[in-house]
């Protein structure tokens, strides 16, 4: 399947979360194997420049690195993979904090909201 | 080598009194996909037309590789028209016959491969296909020559949305740095995401000419978007 892409942003970008999150989610593995170029476009279903254009981009903030003729490998630094992690989760607290305040909720009303939610789930769980 | 794959000077055309190009000049680099975007009538497909010595222009002209278009650039571009010239009588493989004849960078088994992949029998005769198939058989036809430039005239218009995601994976598989793909469409949403630039075309005129993610950038918009806001009626 051809990957999702929004109007408003750069496909660049978005195909440079796209990568982060499959490399966060598992779906590569540290010290794998990256597909060339041609194939992750093809498989995108974007154009190769720009492809080409987000792995430099994702080589350059360490994620990946470039074996001389093997081709791009997954970082091994957990470290590095770590703070992306992070750096996402930080995103996405941010804006879920932002639709909260907007339809009303001090911050204090948030964690409470967050925690019954989180209790709730664990109860479910545990049948 | 020169960067330009193609480029026009000061070309003006018109069909009797109506003026359809107008005193055009703009280049586009190798190894690009590049989009033609324009309405109806805004002198797309007569643009591709002039490249490919169908029609002459009245004014200025238009170099490819180095060359004005002539013999020597026959060899090196590869066309898709708006319509069908095969004949509807021959079948699929007397086709690809033809074809191989008539060009020397034409490779058969990529063409094969690609009829097979679309489950196209190559006995088959081109009049019992839909219409649809037989723009998958032309396009099949277009990509399979080792081209150093690919003008495809609405290459999608006609064919489903499956067949619409190989078509668009077959000319970026086919990439290759020293060609580039001159694509002209109104499915701009389709194909947004596979082109490096666009070329506005407005009543005879380049009204814009910019990569894609520079619009996104700049603009905060699509493509797609932007068309509809420049063209809006």
């Amino acid at each position: 399947m051809a990957w999702e892409f929004k109007n408003d942003r750069p496909i660049y970008a978005q195909i440079l979360e796209h990568m982060e999150l499959d490399i966060l989610s598992g779906k590569y593995s540290p010290g794998e194997k990256v597909p060339s170029v041609r194939e992750l476009a093809a498989d995108a279903a974007v154009n190769p420049n720009t492809m080409q254009r987000a792995m430099v981009e994702l080589e350059r903030r360490g994620l990946v690195y470039t074996e001389r003729t093997n081709g791009r490998f997954i970082t091994e630094n957990m470290d590095m993979l770590q703070d992306v992690k992070r750096r996402i989760a930080e995103e996405y607290i941010g804006e879920f904090v932002d639709k909260m305040k907007k339809i009303g909720y001090s911050e204090e009303e948030v964690k409470n909201l967050m925690q019954n939610h989180m209790n709730y789930e664990r109860n479910e769980e545990n049948g | 080598m020169d960067n330009v794959i193609w480029k026009c000077e000061n070309l003006t055309m018109k069909y009797g009194k109506r003026q359809v190009l107008n005193n055009v000049s703009f280049q586009l680099e190798r190894g690009k996909i590049i989009g033609l975007l324009g309405p109806n009538g805004s002198g797309k497909t007569t643009l591709i037309k002039l490249s490919n010595g169908l029609l002459t222009p009245k004014k200025g002209n238009i170099i490819i590789d180095g060359h004005k278009v002539g013999l020597e650039t026959k060899k090196i571009v590869s066309y898709l028209p708006e319509r069908s010239y095969l004949d509807n009588s021959l079948k699929i493989y007397q086709i690809v016959d033809l074809f191989q004849d008539f060009y020397e960078d034409f490779d058969v088994n990529k063409a094969y491969n690609m009829l097979k992949d679309l489950k196209i029998n190559p006995e088959d005769r081109l009049k019992s296909m839909s219409k649809g198939t037989k723009e998958k058989v032309q396009l099949i036809l277009v990509m399979s020559r080792e081209a150093k430039l690919y003008m495809l005239d609405e290459p999608i218009g006609g064919v489903d949305p499956a067949a619409r995601d190989y078509i668009l994976r077959t000319i970026i598989s086919n990439y290759n740095p020293d060609a580039s793909v001159i694509i002209s469409t109104h499915l701009i949403s389709d194909i947004e995401q596979v082109l490096d630039d666009v070329v506005f075309i407005k009543e005879g005129e380049v009204m814009l000419h910019k990569p894609v993610d520079e619009i996104r950038e700049e603009d905060g918009k699509s493509v797609d978007e932007l068309f509809r806001e420049v063209f809006r009626c």
